[in-house]
């Protein structure tokens, strides 16, 4: 299978802090790969370094088979990046924004020209073309800022939390955008702190945790590995205690035979927080 | 040499979008202060005073025109890279696309430049009709242009390093108004002690002010000034690319 993002031993420090340490990560081909984990876990010095934002410390990575730090150019031609903020010039309108990255991309008059016409119907923000950015949504921001990442035809995208600060609808209608992205042939590197986000989109996810890649694969084979049925327990009115069953049969019968302090159980299917805070101790979204 | 060329027009296309876009509002804010100058020193202060062949009005003009040229491309330079690298986020985008921290800076700079000569222009213009005698000839273009290249290149240095706004405000009490007043703008510096001239020739605009001067009133040419002027546009230059180096680690 082939490998768009590959990285070796990675790691970044800044001091005596370690962002990333010691990343072995494989993206392949065509795949939405989630890159899962909690605020400060190192998600964002990750996709810096991959798109040469910010040179590693110490290992390698490649990009479609680029050097990230001795072939940067080489990189930023594959790649498109959308930000967590919204790195749009806002005093300028839809139009504008995607002209003045086509531009930094080298693209010709009439290539610009198609290419944005096409890239704003494909989003439905046609007849928003010529609005000032500061005049829209939240949710058409974070569309302008996509397409505007596109204009190159990118082989891969990397998506830093997407979806941060949206609400519910918009945030699946960009999934569903997010989804035709990769139906279309474009391989997604997506960092989330969302949990259904990444089970909702990724095809495989990477969990890290302060820094380290804690574990890795697809999400079922993930939940399998720990038990597809999560038993939730309280006991004696406060601790919360969590098991993990291979089917429901087995947690029904686990729950029959329960000690009178146990008050509440709840049995649902396991998620990749309950692969979190096995791994950890913690959940996600703890700072 | 054609892609670095085209490199360096699409950094300044965006910045020329928003000019287009405001471009009334930019002449007003750029021309208000120098003629605010040119009323109270050319006019109210200065009157009566002379010196041998030409008015203290004569003398002030291209002094005005070089601070003009200074606040013009500083401000048109800096001050947009600074609010796009900390409030709008969106530099990096540079910094993600292919084209080189050359092409950066000089397209950077050139939005300055631009800004910078159209406020000078504006000012230059009302000053040949208050002023007829100052000759506008191809030195005074030279070291008007040259003189904008100065100070667009320092204004993205300061944007590039800032680390907040207060940092802009800083530099700009601390060295950009203290050179408005004393770089020989409204005062020659020939009266003063040698100890203060020395301090005074550190400063940029002194060596922009001196040089448009001289050209204007067909005066002796100050060539060490000139050179002054191009070493100090090398250096801010040299700081721009190494700014740029640094922020792309």
């Amino acid at each position: 299978m082939e490998e768009v993002i590959e990285t070796e031993k990675l790691a970044k420090r800044y001091g005596d802090i370690s962002a990333i340490e010691g990343l072995d990560l494989r993206v392949h081909a065509g795949e939405v790969f989630g890159f899962l984990g909690p605020n400060g876990a190192g998600k964002t010095t990750t996709i810096r370094v991959l798109t040469t934002l910010t040179k590693p410390t110490s290992g390698n990575a490649w990009v479609n088979g680029f050097d990230v730090v001795n072939e940067p150019d080489k990189v930023k031609k594959v790649i498109g990046v959308v930000q967590q903020h919204l790195s749009l010039d806002r005093d300028l309108t839809v139009r504008e924004n995607m002209e003045f990255r086509a531009r930094l991309h080298q693209l010709g008059a009439s290539e610009r020209k198609k290419r944005i016409d096409e890239l704003l119907d494909y989003v439905g923000l046609t007849e928003h073309a010529n609005r000032i950015v500061n005049e829209l949504s939240g949710g058409m921001k974070k569309r302008v800022s996509i397409v505007s990442s596109l204009m190159h035809q990118p082989k891969v995208l990397f998506l830093d939390e997407p979806t941060v600060g949206l609400d519910a609808q918009t945030r699946r209608r960009l999934w569903e955008l997010i989804r035709r992205l990769n139906l279309d042939g474009t391989t997604i590197f997506l960092t989330t702190h969302y949990i259904e986000e990444a089970e909702a989109l990724c095809q495989r996810v990477g969990i890290i945790h302060m820094g380290r890649l804690i574990a890795r694969g697809k999400p079922l084979e993930l939940r399998q590995k720990l038990g597809l049925v999560t038993v939730e327990l309280l006991v004696n009115n406060k601790e919360t205690r969590y098991q993990y069953f291979a089917d429901r049969a087995a947690a029904t019968s686990y729950v029959q035979n329960l000690p009178p302090d146990v008050k509440t159980i709840i049995i649902r299917e396991s998620n990749l927080e309950d692969v979190f805070v096995e791994e950890t101790g913690r959940k996600v979204g703890d700072d | 040499m054609v892609n670095v060329l085209g490199d360096i027009y699409s950094v300044l296309w965006v910045d020329l979008r928003f000019l287009r876009r405001h471009w009334l509002r930019t002449l007003a804010t750029s021309i208000v202060s120098p003629i605010l100058y040119l009323v109270a020193f050319g006019f109210g202060l200065g009157r009566g005073i002379s010196f041998g062949d030409y008015s203290y009005l004569d003398f002030v003009i291209p002094g005005i025109i070089a601070l003009t040229a200074m606040n013009g491309s500083y401000g048109g330079a800096g001050l947009k890279l600074h609010v796009d690298r900390l409030f709008y986020r969106c530099f990096e985008e540079y910094l993600l696309s292919p084209i080189s921290l050359f092409s950066l800076a000089v397209g950077k700079a050139l939005i300055g430049v631009v800004r910078g000569l159209i406020a000078s222009v504006a000012l230059l213009v009302v000053s040949v009709v208050i002023s007829p005698s100052l000759v506008v000839g191809p030195l005074f273009v030279l070291v008007l242009v040259i003189s904008c290249f100065v100070f667009s290149f320092l204004g993205v240095l300061v944007g590039l390093v800032a680390k907040s706004h207060q940092d802009m405000g800083t530099f700009s009490t601390l060295v950009i108004l203290p050179m408005t007043f004393l770089s020989g703008t409204f005062f020659s510096l020939s009266q003063l002690p040698d100890a203060v001239k020395a301090v005074l020739y550190v400063l940029p605009l002194t060596h922009s002010s001196e040089t448009l001067r001289a050209a204007a009133l067909e005066q002796p040419f100050p060539w060490l000034s000139f050179l002054a002027l191009l070493v100090f546009g090398v250096v801010f230059f040299a700081g721009c690319m190494i700014a740029l180096k640094r922020t792309s680690v």
